[in-house]
């Protein structure tokens, strides 16, 4: 594709995909929100995330595998306790990576 | 906007070193990217531009992916809308903690707002109201982190055939886990949050493969909800 079509296109992906972040904040930050909405928005968080991360854990390919093959579940389930008990983003982080690559080092996953 | 308070500098300060753990998985996650932009045909300098334009890693790999299949500029675009729709909820649930903001401010913060500068901010809400400037300073400082792996990935394009031997595609997983530990304060958002991951796992293998983030984080929340206001009673 033609490099300038490329970047409006891009010019196009950054506004729809500031909008969605913008108009939240410019509508509702001045408002007083409803107690229980205020409740169901504080559970977004946890929310969201798990149904980001769980599908990339459970499904790598089109159907749930949870045999050694999938290096990711397996990792996970170190990263989890290591992050409970460090409290630490960093600890996670490299822990996940270097455990990925260890196992693919020893020919485990894909 | 420009008032300098003698605690700015220190604000600004906490917020790149509060960024650095986020730092960490961006980096290799956008170098990654970069790698991937620089073998499949866009230039250089566009590469890096989706990073500073757009600032949105999942959605990034997807248009690359879509780029190199020589995808048409609206199914692109489109495609960017659906993906990034997750962040609608996501500023909602920052919005009332930016009520003392100036609106100058909120428009830079919500060009920032990534999953990860929104989990963490959504742990630290108290700051997040009191402190602009460290907040501002925490989502520019992995901005910029983002940009520069993009960058280094494209400048190592030609150097690597595969990121997947350095473990960098699990940073984005690493970091949700994280995340989501630090989210998980009471027995409700640990309910939440395996309600929520569940039924996106099984909506994405029904076949929804954008929706189902949007749907389970929605279902997640009102069960959540559901559970918090039951058990009070």
């Amino acid at each position: 594709m033609d490099q300038t079509l490329i970047l409006l296109t891009m010019v196009g992906m950054g506004v729809v995909t500031y909008l969605p972040r913008l108009l939240p904040i410019l509508f509702l930050s001045g408002r007083t929100l409803k107690p229980l909405m205020v409740a169901w928005l504080r559970l977004v968080p946890p929310a969201v995330l798990a149904a980001m991360l769980l599908p990339a854990l459970l499904v790598p390919e089109k159907r749930v595998d949870l045999s050694f093959d999938n290096i990711f579940f397996w990792t996970a389930l170190v990263a989890f306790p290591v992050s409970w008990k460090s409290k630490s983003l960093f600890a996670t982080v490299l822990v996940g990576m270097g455990l990925v690559a260890l196992a693919r080092y020893c020919g485990l996953g894909n | 906007m420009n008032e300098i308070q003698p605690s700015s500098s220190a604000a600004v300060f906490k917020g790149v070193r509060r960024a650095l753990p986020i730092v960490l998985g961006y980096v290799p996650i956008g170098f990654a990217y970069g790698v991937l932009a620089g073998k499949s045909g866009i230039s250089a300098a566009n590469t890096v531009l989706m990073s500073l334009i757009v600032f949105a890693g999942s959605a990034q790999f997807i248009a690359v992916g879509l780029f190199a299949s020589g995808t048409g500029p609206a199914v692109v675009i489109l495609t960017t809308f659906v993906v990034n729709l997750r962040h609608l909820l996501m500023a909602a649930s920052l919005a009332p903690y930016l009520a003392k903001w100036s609106r100058r401010r909120q428009a830079f913060f919500a060009y920032e707002l990534t999953d990860e500068t929104f989990a963490l901010h959504s742990t630290t809400t108290r700051d997040l109201s009191d402190c602009p400037l460290e907040a501002l300073s925490l989502n520019v400082t992995v901005q910029i982190s983002w940009v520069l792996g993009s960058a280094l990935g494209v400048v190592a394009s030609n150097l690597i055939g595969d990121v997947k031997p350095l473990g960098l595609d699990y940073a984005l997983s690493a970091m949700f886990i994280g995340l989501l530990v630090s989210q998980c304060t009471s027995l409700v958002r640990v309910a939440t949050a395996v309600f929520s991951g569940l039924l996106a796992t099984a909506l994405y293998l029904a076949g929804w493969h954008q929706f189902h983030i949007i749907a389970a984080t929605v279902a997640g929340a009102t069960f959540g909800l559901a559970v918090e206001q039951w058990t009070r009673r």
